[in-house]
């Protein structure tokens, strides 16, 4: 595990690092001292049991876990070197750079074309409208989805297929310019067909944006990422490149794991 | 831009400024909500606990038998409504000895009650061994002088514009000064019924008014509001007769409440000829008021008996009435409870109604029953603020601090129950 | 198992089917009185309003820009049935209404919003109960407030600015049922906020947005439905509040649209009509059902209206 990591931050320091991230609901610890780097440009995945923490975890680098008043979350995480949880963060920059799928799609009751400018006028992203248009369309086109709507960008995007509107909601991640995009089993309540759309669409995109994406699926890990973190009852038990997980596995609890032994 | 990877720039600044104002903005109209109601609990209190106490002025009196029963009577009857001015005065001959002129007598009898020979017929009649006798007693002040004692009178102000002249005041301010005048706490306000003199006033009549009205309510609503949630809930398919059912309890929940009082004016006491003014034809105004408040509670308290509890009583041979009965709706009875307490706290509160079926009128008399004429508090409230005596403003508050002690009591009882009898599933 | 023993259980069955039946029947008869009382309004409503309209023609009372009641006490005159329009009391109504509607709708939407969006739990569970003891207080308090502490205070600020203000004005009034309306408000909208899903929230929050960014492009768009439907109920409850508007609005019917005059609302004149001397049958006394079945449709419209939006929002998002 240790020489895996010392391999990649040989070539490139990582984008995101956690070291010893304990999170805390309450009383009740969800993840016991987890440390972890990202490397940048590769999909990282991050599977394990239901409840093992993994999601958790994921929201930790965009700090979505502040808006949970009893979520407390101790230890460094630190994003191209800066400490995130540090004083002068503001958790709207670092939002802005860590942009955020979620497992159901959720697009605004508005139209698809406010949807995705939703993030740049916040943002204040854009001079004029043409600046505006033209994210907005940039952003469908990298997610996949512009020739499919292009004819009805001002119907509302909660009008759209499962799979469209989860298109939708990367775009509308995309369109804020994020270094990084974190994915909570964005296909778990898509049909196959969209999966693979949207497992293509990622694999895409990795050539611009650091992606983590939390699945519960094991072969979508194994295609899609480079690297993956297994988790299990609130710790990282392994930690490696993809291939090597899934081949051959230094823990005992992540072979029962891949093998379908417990899960 | 690069040097503000993280860290907050000019933009974002003004968008956290938004942000602190826009949370302002909602501090601001909480506060300004509760700060209303600061204001008005305080602006009510502050006038009404005067009305909890009352002026008595110390009397050596002599119930003299030639003047209270020249014919030697002892009936209670006839002594309660005896000629006690006589005593009054002589009494307060001895305490102002320089009062002789006609004039200056009235004006110092004045500084009683008009009720005080009342007072004194009571107290007769409740002991007729005072006969005879020579006692010192405390009677009770007129309402000018009370009000004087508690700093309410501007004696500033230009005489013809007050009630107490200035001898008065000087009459007062030696009564002070000999220590024949005492604040005491205020029975009467407890034990009698209305009076034009606000000295003399009470709640009790429209207490008990409220009582009865209420008792009417909660015979009529509680039975038929309970049986409506069953039916709604437990028996009925969906049809269209619920359906028309339930949009009728939704609008009549919204009905203006005045509406229901012409309601009643027209049906109770016009077509059924229902005593007017009594607690009886109020009650059956509220009781429809409050019927939906009652059936929507009930029905919310139903629906969260688990399905289980149903079809194991009915998996062992019960009935559909007995699985009902028997055990859904005892289940059911502390979610009932707290709805329809809470509805008879807002039927308590109700006064617009009752003043269409002539709950509005002038009475001295206590009520006995449901088919005597009566007030409400809320009612009594009303005709107290209406009324252009100063002595009154306190009465009408201190009316509204014993209705609102009441209503947060039932409101209590309600949240007591609900904490200490519902299950959670 | 023995015939007998079959027969007496047969015998057990019909008394308690018989019995069924007969519960049954008080259960219907119970949840009848519902619709009963419905029938009873409309029905006593519209057959004195129908005896008023014989006396006085529809249209004057619909139309009509004159209240003045009082002069059909000169039976004897020629032309002296009093003006029974309408319209002024309509007008003084709405401008009450509009004046709570005006303190209510910031201060219960914020209220709620707060609540909802910011408070922490335990300062919710604090707030939330003030706010709804403000609901619990009988309209006859806030009308004693009004008439003893609130209307001074505005005629002595309006005399203190050069304004000649009666010491009964829709203003006072006005504000006085607008805090009364503000629990309702920021209960009912409590409930539409609430329904709106947090993934919405998580959405815009995790792009970047701040709260209140979130809120007002967000939640309040996606809101907006039912608390329009919650704003309605509202006015309904003003239009037919009456405690408050008999102790602190005029008698005067004036068709003025200034909150510093004193104007009167329907629901004054159904209380003054009725509370008064009453000849039973004469114009006036009747005109009160006509005023009250004018104002059952008004509030019963607004209602049905807004139980509809307030129902298509929730399930919306169910």
């Amino acid at each position: 595990m240790k020489i895996d990591m010392q391999q990649v931050s040989a070539i490139k320091p990582p984008i995101l690092s956690a070291k010893n991230v304990d999170v805390f609901y309450g009383k009740k610890q969800a993840i016991d001292s987890v440390s972890l780097e990202i490397p940048e440009n590769q999909i990282t995945a991050l599977i394990g049991p239901s409840g093992c923490g993994k999601s958790t975890f994921l929201r930790c680098f965009n700090r979505m876990n502040d808006t949970i008043s009893i979520c407390k979350v101790t230890g460094d995480i630190q994003f191209a070197g800066q400490d995130i949880y540090g004083p002068k963060v503001d958790v709207v920059a670092l939002r802005a750079r860590i942009g955020m799928v979620f497992q159901k799609a959720n697009p605004f009751p508005k139209s698809i074309f406010d949807n995705v400018a939703y993030g740049p006028r916040i943002h204040d992203l854009a001079e004029n409208k043409a600046q505006l248009e033209d994210i907005v369309i940039t952003s469908l086109k990298r997610a996949g989805l512009y020739d499919e709507v292009s004819d009805r960008l001002h119907e509302s995007g909660t009008g759209l297929s499962g799979g469209q509107q989860q298109r939708l909601c990367i775009a509308r991640a995309i369109a804020v310019n994020p270094q990084v995009i974190l994915m909570d089993e964005p296909c778990s309540a898509l049909d196959p067909i969209a999966t693979a759309v949207v497992e293509e669409l990622m694999e895409s995109m990795k050539e611009k944006y650091t992606i983590v994406i939390v699945t519960h699926s094991m072969a979508q890990a194994a295609r899609i990422s480079q690297k993956t973190a297994f988790f299990h009852l609130g710790k990282l038990v392994e930690f490696g490149d993809t291939e090597k997980i899934f081949t051959n596995p230094v823990d005992q609890r992540t072979q029962n794991y891949i093998s379908g032994k417990i899960g | 831009m690069t040097e503000y990877i993280l860290t907050t720039s000019p933009k974002l600044k003004r968008r956290h400024a938004k942000e602190a104002r826009f949370k302002w903005y909602g501090r601001i109209a909480i506060t300004i909500a509760l700060g209303f109601l600061v204001l008005m609990f305080s602006a009510i209190i502050f006038r009404g606990i005067g009305a909890f106490s009352q002026t008595k002025i110390k009397l050596e009196v002599s119930y003299t038998e030639s003047i209270i029963a020249p014919d030697g009577t002892r009936d209670p009857q006839i002594l309660r409504l005896a000629n006690y001015k006589p005593i009054l005065t002589a009494a307060l001959k001895e305490t102002f000895p320089e009062a002789t002129s006609r004039k200056d007598k009235k004006r110092i009898y004045k500084l009683l009650s008009k009720g005080a020979v009342y007072e004194m017929g009571k107290r007769v009649s409740n002991d007729l061994a005072l006969i005879g006798t020579h006692q010192t007693i405390w009677v009770t002040a007129s309402s000018d002088v009370d009000l004087f004692l508690q700093g309410k009178v501007d004696a500033g102000l230009n005489e013809n514009l007050r009630k107490l002249t200035d001898k008065d005041i000087q009459s007062v301010q030696y009564l002070q000064h000999e220590g024949l005048l005492k604040r005491k706490f205020n029975t009467t306000f407890f034990t009698n019924g209305d009076s034009r003199e606000p000295e003399m006033a009470g709640i009790l009549g429209a207490s008990l008014g409220s009582f009865f009205s209420l008792l009417v309510c909660f015979l009529i609503a509680f039975p038929l509001g309970i049986l409506t949630a069953v039916y709604l809930e437990e028996y009925a398919r969906k049809s269209k007769l619920t359906d028309f059912i339930e949009i009728n309890i939704n609008n009549l929940a919204a009905v203006p409440s005045i509406v229901f009082g012409l309601l009643g004016l027209s049906i109770f006491l016009g077509v059924f000829h229902i005593p007017r003014s009594t607690p009886l034809v109020g009650g059956m105004v509220l009781a429809l008021m409050t019927l939906p408040t009652i059936i929507i509670a009930a029905r919310a308290s139903l629906r969260s008996v688990p399905k289980t509890i149903r079809e194991a009583a009915l998996g062992l041979g019960a009935s559909k009435t007995q699985a009902t009965f028997h055990h859904v709706v005892p289940l059911a009875m502390p979610g009932m409870l707290t709805g329809t307490i809470l509805g008879m706290a807002q039927a308590l509160g109700e006064t617009a109604p009752l003043l269409m079926i002539g709950m509005i009128a002038f009475i001295v008399d206590i009520p006995h029953g449901v088919t005597d004429a009566a007030t409400s508090l809320p009612v009594q409230i009303f005709l107290w603020a209406d009324s252009p005596e100063k002595g009154f403003v306190e009465r009408t508050s201190a009316a509204i601090i014993v209705l609102l002690a009441f209503l947060i009591l039932m409101n209590l009882l309600a949240v007591y129950l609900r904490k200490k009898l519902e299950r959670r599933w | 198992m023995k015939p007998s023993v079959d027969l007496k259980l047969r015998h057990s069955r019909r008394s308690t089917i018989i019995k069924e039946y007969a519960i049954q029947t008080v259960l219907i008869a119970s949840s009848l009185v519902a619709i009963l009382t419905t029938v009873g309004i409309v029905l006593s409503l519209a057959f004195e309003a129908f005896r008023f309209f014989e006396k006085i023609p529809l249209t004057d009372f619909l139309f009509g820009l004159e209240w003045s009641p009082q002069t059909a006490i000169r039976a004897d005159q020629v032309g002296s049935s009093g003006a029974f329009g309408v319209i002024p009391l309509l007008t003084g109504t709405l401008l009450i209404s509009a004046i709570a509607m005006l303190v209510a709708t910031p201060l219960g939407l914020l209220s709620a919003l707060y609540l909802a969006e910011y408070a922490k739990p335990k300062t919710r569970a604090i707030i939330k109960p003030l706010l709804e003891l403000l609901a619990g207080i009988p309209t006859v308090v806030y009308g004693f407030f009004a008439a003893l502490v609130v209307a001074p205070i505005i005629r002595n600020t309006g005399s203190g600015m050069g304004f000649e203000i009666s010491s009964e004005s829709a203003l006072a009034a006005g504000l006085v049922m607008g805090i009364m309306l503000v629990p309702f408000i920021s209960s009912l909208s409590d409930d539409v906020i609430n329904a709106v899903p947090q993934s919405l929230r998580d959405a815009s929050l995790g792009m970047g947005a701040t709260p209140a960014e979130t809120i007002t492009k967000i939640v309040l768009p996606a809101a907006t439905p039912g608390i329009m439907g919650s704003l309605l109920l509202a006015v309904s409850r003003a239009i037919g509040e009456t405690m408050i508007v008999v102790m602190a609005a005029g008698l005067a019917a004036k068709l003025s649209l200034n909150p510093l005059d004193a104007v009167t609302t329907m629901t004054v004149q159904i209380v003054t009509l009725l509370t008064g001397d009453q000849e039973f049958d004469s114009a006036k006394t009747l005109a009160a059902f006509a005023i009250a079945l004018f104002l059952f449709i008004l509030t019963l419209g607004l209602n049905v209206i807004a139980l509809k939006i307030v129902d298509k929002y929730k399930k919306q998002y169910d």
